[in-house]
This record gives C-alpha cells, sequence and structure tokens, in this order.
C-alpha cells in the first residue's frame, strides 16, 4: 500500500503541471506523502478537488496500470519458476514412490505366477517391469525396479533398460539408464561405488551378481586387467559406453556378460554423463537355492 | 490484474477471499499435473541415457 501512495505522489507530480514551484518547497523525496501533495495540491487550484484531479488524468493512470501490471507479471512468473522447483524435487520422488510401489508388487506377483518352464524370454513391451536391481553400496534395502525402455515415460517410473541391450546375465552389455535428480533419483548417489562393489539383477528365477571393475584393493577404477574402467565421466554422445563390449568398437564381439549403468553428471545437470561398469561375477544363482538372495546383498 | 480479479469476483470480502483461495489451488492444480508434465522434456536436466 505504501508503496501506491508514493506512486500516486509521484504521478500527481508529473501530470499535474500547475502548482508552481514556490508553492511547492518540499522537494526531499522521503517526506513526499500524501499529505504533502494534498496541501500543494490545494494551494494550487483550490477549486479542483483532489479526487477529481486522481480522475482526470487518464495518461498517468495508464501507466501506472500498465507498470503494475507487469509488475504482477513478473512476481507471478517468480512463483511458477518456484512452484516447478517444487514439483521437481518433492512431487516426482512422491510420484516416483508410489509407481515403484506398484511396479515392485506387480513384478513380484508376475513371478509368483509364472511357472519355471514359461521364463524363456517373453517380448518385453516398454515401460513393462523388467528386473529389479539392488545396489547394496547405496543402502541395504536399495532396490528399484527396472523398466523396459529408456523413453522419457518410461524413465519416470524407474531405472530404464536399453532395449537393444543385452538381458540379465547374456554375454553382452546389460545397460540401464536412470535418473540422478527428480523421480525418485534411483541413481543420485552412484558416484559412491568402489571397484568390487556388487550389483545384483533379479529376474523371475535367478539372481545375477555384477562387481564393479577396478582394482578393489586401491580403489582405482581405471586398472582393471579388461581395460575397462569401473566408473567413467564422458559426453552424452559417448554411446560406446553402452557397446557389447563397453568402450569397444561397435563389432566387437564380447565374450563376457557386463553391466553399464548410466546417469547425468553433474547432479542437477546433463553436461556430461555418469558411467558405471560391472562384470558379471560368477554364474546366475537360481532363486530356487537362495531364495533371499545371494550373500553379495548383504555385503559391506 | 489482481486488482481486476478481486474486483470482478462476487461476494463480500469472505466471499472473494474464499474464492481467491479457490482460484490459486486451481492454478496450481493446473499446473502441477498438466503444465509441468508437459514441460519438463524440453528441459534439459533429465537426460540421464547416452545418445547419438
Amino acid at each position: 500500500m505504501r508503496e501506491t501512495e508514493t506512486w500516486d505522489v509521484v504521478d500527481t507530480d508529473t501530470w499535474d503541471e500547475a502548482p508552481d514551484e514556490a508553492a511547492y518547497t518540499d522537494t526531499d523525496p522521503d517526506t513526499w506523502d500524501a499529505t504533502d501533495a494534498d496541501t500543494w495540491d490545494d494551494a494550487a487550484d483550490e477549486t479542483a478537488p483532489i479526487a477529481q484531479v486522481r480522475d482526470d488524468p487518464p495518461a498517468g493512470e495508464r501507466w501506472r496500470t500498465v507498470v503494475r501490471t507487469i509488475g504482477e507479471l513478473l512476481v507471478t512468473a517468480g512463483i511458477i519458476v518456484l512452484l516447478f522447483v517444487v514439483y521437481e524435487l518433492f512431487v516426482t520422488d512422491l510420484l516416483n514412490g508410489r509407481r515403484q510401489n506398484d511396479l515392485n508388487q506387480q513384478v513380484h506377483e508376475q513371478w509368483s505366477q509364472e511357472t519355471p518352464s514359461s521364463s524363456s524370454p517373453r517380448p518385453q513391451v516398454p515401460g513393462d517391469a523388467f528386473a529389479v536391481l539392488h545396489i547394496p553400496r547405496l543402502g541395504e534395502d536399495y532396490q528399484r525396479v527396472v523398466v523396459e525402455g529408456t523413453s522419457h515415460a518410461a524413465l519416470k517410473d524407474g531405472p530404464g533398460h536399453y532395449s537393444d541391450s543385452a538381458q540379465p546375465g547374456e554375454v553382452g552389455n546389460l545397460a540401464i539408464a536412470g535418473h540422478r535428480t527428480t523421480y525418485g533419483s534411483p541413481f543420485r548417489d552412484l558416484d559412491l561405488v568402489r571397484p568390487g562393489d556388487p550389483i545384483v539383477v533379479e529376474t523371475a528365477d535367478s539372481w545375477f551378481v555384477y562387481r564393479v571393475l577396478g582394482d578393489p584393493a586401491t580403489g582405482d577404477f581405471d586398472t582393471d586387467p579388461s581395460g575397462i574402467k569401473g566408473l567413467e565421466i564422458v559426453t552424452p554422445e559417448d554411446v560406446q559406453v553402452i557397446n557389447p563390449v563397453p568402450d569397444a568398437a561397435a563389432g566387437t564381439p564380447p565374450t563376457h556378460a557386463y553391466l553399464t549403468l548410466t546417469t547425468c553428471h553433474p547432479r542437477f545437470s546433463a553436461a556430461q554423463r555418469l558411467i558405471v561398469h560391472a562384470e558379471l561375477d560368477g554364474t546366475p544363482i537360481a532363486k530356487a537355492d537362495m531364495p533371499d538372495g545371494p550373500p553379495a546383498l548383504t555385503e559391506g | 490484474m489482481y486488482g481486476w480479479i478481486w474486483r470482478h469476483l462476487p461476494g463480500g470480502t469472505a466471499g472473494k477471499a474464499l474464492l481467491s483461495l479457490l482460484l490459486v489451488l486451481a492454478v496450481c492444480a493446473l499446473l502441477l499435473f498438466v503444465v509441468f508434465p508437459w514441460a519438463e522434456p524440453f528441459l534439459p536436466f533429465n537426460d540421464v541415457t547416452v545418445d547419438g
């Protein structure tokens, strides 16, 4: 309200050019207020009541409306941007949490209904639950349902399986993308993994234990005997990281089963990609043998 | 703009206040469930895949 009054006075000063300077002696802007304006207006022209003067001048009034509307629009835009930040940082997590719960229930129901003979690779529909990913380093109970496909819509639900990449346990490269921020941030702390860390993929009837490449003794990602780095930061165009042999030429025939996780880097940016490579450790473990999961799940 | 809306809302001060609150909530819902999900793919910070 105070602001408006200030505008009033300033406007009065510009459009009402009548009052002579002698009558208007108070030139200190700090003391300009409605009372002052009234005083000098009345002195200048006794016959023109202040209310009428204010209704009269269309130009000043119009400018005031324009400026006020611009101000209101700018404030509104600021509030909308803030609301968007709230949406991204909190609401998407809520949505994803609910979706992951549903998917988790769904996938376990589906698995329990499947007879062992029907567990041959079934056609995968984009967006369908694909497998469950466990990364003990990110929390003992860390598990996310991986969905098929890496479309924007699929990744809202959970980490997504690159459709052309290998199946769990298959020789080649099983590649999975996931959000670093927003939508549950499944790969937020992916940079915390260390060489040798287990990454466990759970399917209808098996557990697959992959281990992050690198030297577990020194913690150096770059000295794995395979020559593949356990963790690397690349540009978004570096598609060779999800090749059947990671970082090798596209045609190189794979001899091992790899797992590659991709997410954005740094957090809150998409300038680069954070990549984690792992290799299958041993053979798949049948769920029938270990219903509660392999010992790797509770390591560390 | 807000003054114009306030003047055009029917009712007394209490009614206007209630209607204003409803309007604010409606706009928030529209933004959260329609506008933001639509606008999101155009923003870069959700890109997590590698693609050529």
